[in-house]
């Protein structure tokens, strides 16, 4: 699976305006929803999951990246998308570090294989440091989106 | 250095996602052992048992083959313990 098939490029926030974790993920969740990935109807509930998913154990898995995600019968098709904030947001992460980036995460209920295959790729991009330094470093929509391209063209 | 290690199968129908990858982690850090967690197939991979990031990165759908590998002084405790909780399909169905 590439990033490009489930992350929505006219969703991506380069610079979140929010500066807490529920907000964040509600600015995030409210882009898929304008780029047509959600139901608008669907976007309180959506974030409702994901804020327990949150409560449950912070996908602030460290490294300044967080990953949160859900699956939820609202949810028709994988959908992702990447927020920054420069400023940092607590996320209750593992290394108790602020997040700087954000994956987004939606899935539908019943694919429990495609959530572990995208989820895999998001890491596996995640866990180079020169992914991570560029994300963190690219201010515009446009260079998010070229460096996923790059991501996916080098497996 | 002893060593330790068994085969398991993934048995709960959500597979190794965060949850059970975070709390996999947290049991693996009760040992100082050095723990991994192999997969074979098509894509091979092998993950540090204590990195969360790495144990995602495994995508080990239901069925999935897995070893799990530990290097110390408790790694048959490890082992044991961090089978266990496969066995016991992390609480989940």
């Amino acid at each position: 699976m590439k990033l490009k098939e489930f992350i929505v490029s006219e969703a991506i926030v380069p610079q979140i305006t929010a500066t807490d974790r529920n907000s964040a993920l509600r600015e995030l969740a409210t882009a898929l929803a304008n780029a047509g990935a959600l139901p608008l109807a669907a976007v309180d509930e959506v974030v409702d999951a994901l804020i327990k998913r949150e409560q449950n154990g912070s996908t602030g898995f460290g490294k300044g990246v967080a990953v949160p995600h859900v699956k939820h019968p609202k949810v028709k098709r994988i959908a992702g998308t990447i927020g920054r904030s420069a400023a940092g947001i607590d996320f209750a992460a593992l290394d108790h570090q602020p997040v700087f980036t954000i994956f987004l995460l939606l899935s539908p209920e019943n694919q429990p294989q495609q959530h572990l295959q995208a989820m895999n790729i998001v890491f596996s991009n995640l866990q180079k440091n020169i992914f991570r330094r560029f994300l963190r470093q690219s201010s515009t929509r446009e260079a998010i989106v070229d460096l996923l391209d790059e991501a996916d063209q080098r497996p | 250095m002893p060593t330790a290690s068994r085969d398991i199968i993934v048995s709960n129908s959500l597979g190794l996602h965060a949850r059970p990858a975070m709390q996999f982690v947290d049991t693996a850090n009760q040992f100082r052992s050095k723990v991994t967690v192999s997969k074979g197939g098509d894509e091979p991979y092998q993950a540090d048992g204590k990195s969360v990031m790495q144990m995602i990165i495994l995508a080990a759908t239901e069925g999935t083959s897995l070893k799990i590998h530990a290097v110390g002084e408790d790694a048959e405790i490890a082992v044991e313990k961090l089978a266990k909780l496969f066995e016991d399909k992390f609480g989940e169905e």
